[in-house]
């Protein structure tokens, strides 16, 4: 089995990573970018597949040059055989369509015709949830590809490699209440729902789990040394690692990247602040009277009991 | 199951179930031998469930140590050497102290302490790159929770997290509370009286205090074991050993004793950690980094003599096999030897082409070897049913209590001391309050000088120790069958992390008003269970560990 899998860098949302200016936009300086965490669900999902059926997972993301560090992220703390970067100025800026064109470009560029794409359930920032459903389009109208049928909202999947199907659980209407058996022909694209888990029932598959985890750290750790600043060589040369420019793809520069995107963001807002849930009321440390208040008010609960 | 065929199942040759020293010692000698090796352990790290007071031995007679298994262990996933070994009898606050040298040394090859997580860990990561290479290796996080039969046979194993297993030889290592064990109907958790409850302390202390305060170089250590007045009558002693960064410090007892005295554990390890002697080691200083318990088999009447049913062997703890003869307690190095004799026992039934007979060639191994000589000492079982009788106690008590007595202890206190360092007197010790408390008492007591240093450190109390440790909880483990008090009530007290008057404990006591009456039972809470098996013993219980992964995490073991 061939897989697969499209990720995005995101910013860390996560509370102590995120950071917003006063007026509550994200500051993008600041915030570090990682691989987008529904990702991470379509990356188990692919490596169940490594686990149960063998074959290889490639990583795939379009980005900047630094997005190396977010493939980087998921070869390290999921699993990926290798990894390839989709990176160019002329693809900067681009709106769901633009990067479903690059994608789907960048998989009939492979050597090996994929049997399973995946992708995570939406991004954290654009949270659209269209660029895995339109690169699964994009592939559906390239001639040098076969069709991909898509399912979405896979929580679980098993291939069945003699029948050549992809057997999944799917939640009907993104509700985890009500789930659905669909089977699909290989090849295929699966969309990872966040409540996909991995189930391995079998020791040897655990075994084999535990040493593609080794294996995928390790190769993580020697990728690391050409992504370290004080490094003389180039993250390219790193042999599992594959950087394509709109060149490589033989892509024209007007139908990627900002002038290939027919979305125009008419605005942005900024993200409002949480209502307080309870009443506060502010004291300053050299406000005696205020302060005499607060230990009378704490002075119950400080008692232990 | 029945109507699956047993070449559906996935199959190895040999399964081990759990992995600490007794499970590894196996995995590791059937991988020497080329054997395709599967090793389950439950916890998410190995020695995560773990606990042990802490010393570890090489015998010179044994014949699998676990350095021969793994060379690298002393210097990899020990503490320190425990060089020097006391015992200290207290009578309040006088103190006499014995110099154990000479029977701590009788064929120890070496002697060290450990913490059973980091030793664990350590010999997991070994286990599973000798196992891989035969085309097993090592799963955390897998529960095995029974044998899978064909025919009324066993031929395999049931878990949790993974469907069933086959295999040619199982080697039940799951510890004391070992579910193979009595799913063979091996094992029972019935008396009371064939177990000790260990609890023990791990406290934080800067190697350097440690040097100092305990008079010793970096690359040395120290054993101390107490008896005497300090535990309220309950039969049983406290132990303290250096690490390299901390102290081990706990107490061990009968669990009858425990249970008919209504003592509470952790109360019992206060009484240790308050006593004014321990001053000149914490002096006023106490961290406590994490609180444990466990249940300990005592051979001389636990040690199964015949460890195996079919293709299932029993190693460790799951087969009894911890030896505690007075200040003597040894059960790793046992459970590596039996572990080692398992391994051995299953290749040479196999060479002779007969496999199914590994059992039977274990059983001898194990007596040929004098393993059972130590578990299970013929003197203990001859001379028990006159030392123990309530008559001769009494005998003795007075004898010792008389005029002529003192005089005696007096006159014979270096005999005494030589008396303790005997293993063939050990073989005999009577476990009778009057081994554990009377005499270490009468010897503080008369030959004792005082202590005068003041001991104010303060142990955390209860709640904070439950507090302090790990849990990821899943559904409760154990179901209470009867909740009647006089059916399970001692649990409130004998449970180590439960006690009278406590909410917030696994066990506790309620009033119920029933037609026309009030009725005491007991309720249970698992979410703080420590998984030590107290209350399957002296509760009515239906008790099953939680599943892989999940229940306490020990971090220091």
């Amino acid at each position: 089995m061939r897989s697969v899998v499209l990720t995005k860098g995101v910013p860390d949302f996560r509370e102590g990573q995120v950071s917003f200016d006063e007026d509550g936009h994200l500051e993008r300086g600041k915030t570090p970018t990682v691989m987008n965490p529904n990702d991470k669900h379509a990356l188990r999902a692919a490596l169940q597949t490594k686990v149960r059926h063998g074959g290889t997972v490639s990583l795939m993301s379009m980005g900047p040059p630094g997005y190396a560090e977010i493939l980087h992220e998921g070869m390290e703390d999921v699993y990926a055989d290798d990894l390839y970067l989709l990176s160019d100025r002329e693809m900067g800026a681009a709106d769901t369509w633009a990067t479903a064109m690059t994608v789907a470009t960048g998989i009939e560029h492979l050597d090996e015709t994929p049997d399973l794409i995946f992708a995570g359930f939406k991004t954290a920032d654009g949270e659209t949830g269209h660029t895995g459903p339109q690169t699964e389009w994009c592939l559906n109208i390239n001639d040098a590809l076969p069709d991909y049928p898509l399912i979405t909202h896979v929580v679980a999947m098993d291939i069945d490699e003699d029948e050549g199907v992809v057997r999944t659980k799917r939640l009907v209407e993104g509700d985890i209440s009500e789930i659905e058996t669909v089977e699909a022909d290989l090849p295929a694209f699966v969309v990872a729902d966040p409540e996909f888990e991995a189930t391995y029932r079998k020791a040897d598959h655990r075994l084999r789990h535990k040493d593609f985890r080794a294996q995928t750290r390790d190769r993580a750790a020697e990728f690391a040394e050409y992504l370290a600043d004080d490094t003389d060589t180039d993250p390219t040369d790193f042999a599992d690692f594959h950087m394509w420019n709109h060149e490589d793809l033989n892509l024209d520069p007007d139908f990627i990247g900002l002038d290939g995107s027919p979305t125009i963001v008419a605005g942005v807002d900024p993200i409002p602040k949480a209502p307080s849930e309870r009443e506060a009321t502010m004291i300053e440390p050299d406000d005696e009277e205020g302060m005499e208040e607060v230990f009378e008010q704490l002075q119950p609960y400080a008692a232990g009991d | 199951m029945t109507e699956t065929p047993t070449d559906e199942y996935e199959h190895y040759e040999a399964v081990v179930v759990g992995a600490g020293p007794g499970g590894a010692a196996a995995a590791a000698a059937l991988a020497n031998h080329g054997v395709e090796t599967l090793v389950l352990e439950r916890g998410v790290d190995a020695g995560s469930k773990n606990v042990s007071g802490g010393l570890i031995y090489a015998e010179e007679s044994a014949p699998y140590t676990i350095d021969d298994l793994f060379p690298d262990f002393r210097e990899e996933a020990t503490e320190r050497p425990a060089d020097e070994y006391y015992i200290h009898n207290v009578a309040g606050r006088n103190v006499k102290t014995f110099d154990l040298n000479d029977i701590h040394h009788h064929d120890t090859e070496w002697c060290d302490s450990v913490l059973r997580r980091k030793m664990d860990s350590w010999l997991a990561e070994q286990v599973h790159g000798m196992t891989r290479e035969t085309g097993g290796g090592l799963l955390t996080n897998v529960r095995v929770n029974g044998l899978l039969r064909e025919g009324g046979e066993i031929v395999g194993v049931t878990c949790d997290e993974l469907d069933p297993i086959t295999a040619d030889v199982i080697v039940a290592a799951d510890g004391v509370n070992s579910e193979l064990a009595r799913d063979a109907g091996l094992m029972d958790w019935e008396e009371p009286e064939e177990w000790f409850q260990g609890v023990k302390a791990v406290v934080d202390m800067d190697p350097d205090a440690i040097n100092e305060r305990f008079g010793i170089d970096d690359d040395e250590g120290v054993a101390h074991l107490f008896a005497g007045d300090l535990f309220d009558g309950v039969r049983g002693g406290g132990l303290l050993y250096t690490n390299e960064d901390s102290l081990s410090i706990g107490t061990v007892f009968h669990l009858d004793s425990i249970a008919e005295e209504k003592a509470e554990p952790h109360e019992l390890l206060d009484s240790l950690l308050t006593h004014p002697l321990l001053d000149q080691w914490l002096q006023g200083e106490y961290e406590e980094r994490e609180y444990a318990a466990k249940l300990v088999p005592d051979s001389k009447k636990a040690a199964h003599p015949s460890p195996h049913r079919g293709r299932l062997l029993l190693v460790g703890d799951a087969a009894g096999q911890m030896q505690a003869q007075g200040p003597i307690i040894k059960g790793m190095n046992h459970a590596v030897t039996a572990g080692g004799l398992a391994a051995e026992a299953y290749q040479e039934a196999k060479a002779r082409g007969n496999p199914t007979n590994a059992g039977d060639l274990y059983e001898q191994k194990l007596e040929t070897e004098g393993v059972m000589k130590k578990l299970r000492p013929a003197r203990y079982r001859y001379s028990r049913p006159v030392s123990e009788s309530g008559l001769v106690t009494g005998l003795t008590n007075g004898l010792l209590n008389s005029p002529v007595g003192t005089a005696g202890l007096k006159l014979f206190g270096g005999l005494v001391e030589r008396a303790f360092n005997s293993p063939f007197m050990l073989g005999m010790i009577p476990d009778t309050r009057f081994s554990y408390v009377t005499m270490p008492t009468r010897i503080g007591e008369v030959l004792g000088t005082p202590v005068t240093a003041e001991n104010d450190i303060e142990p955390p109390e209860l709640d904070e120790r439950i507090g302090d440790l790990t849990y990821d909880v899943d559904d409760p483990h154990i179901e209470v069958l009867d909740n009647s008090f006089e059916a399970s009530g001692t649990a409130v007290t004998a449970c180590p992390v439960s006690a009278k008057d406590f909410g917030g404990g696994c066990y506790r006591e309620e009033t119920v008003q029933t037609n026309g009456g009030e009725q005491k039972v007991v309720s249970l809470d698992t979410q703080p269970c420590v998984e030590c098996g107290t209350c399957a013993v002296v509760a009515d219980t239906h008790w099953e560990h939680p599943p892989g992964g999940k229940g306490v995490e020990y971090k220091q073991g």
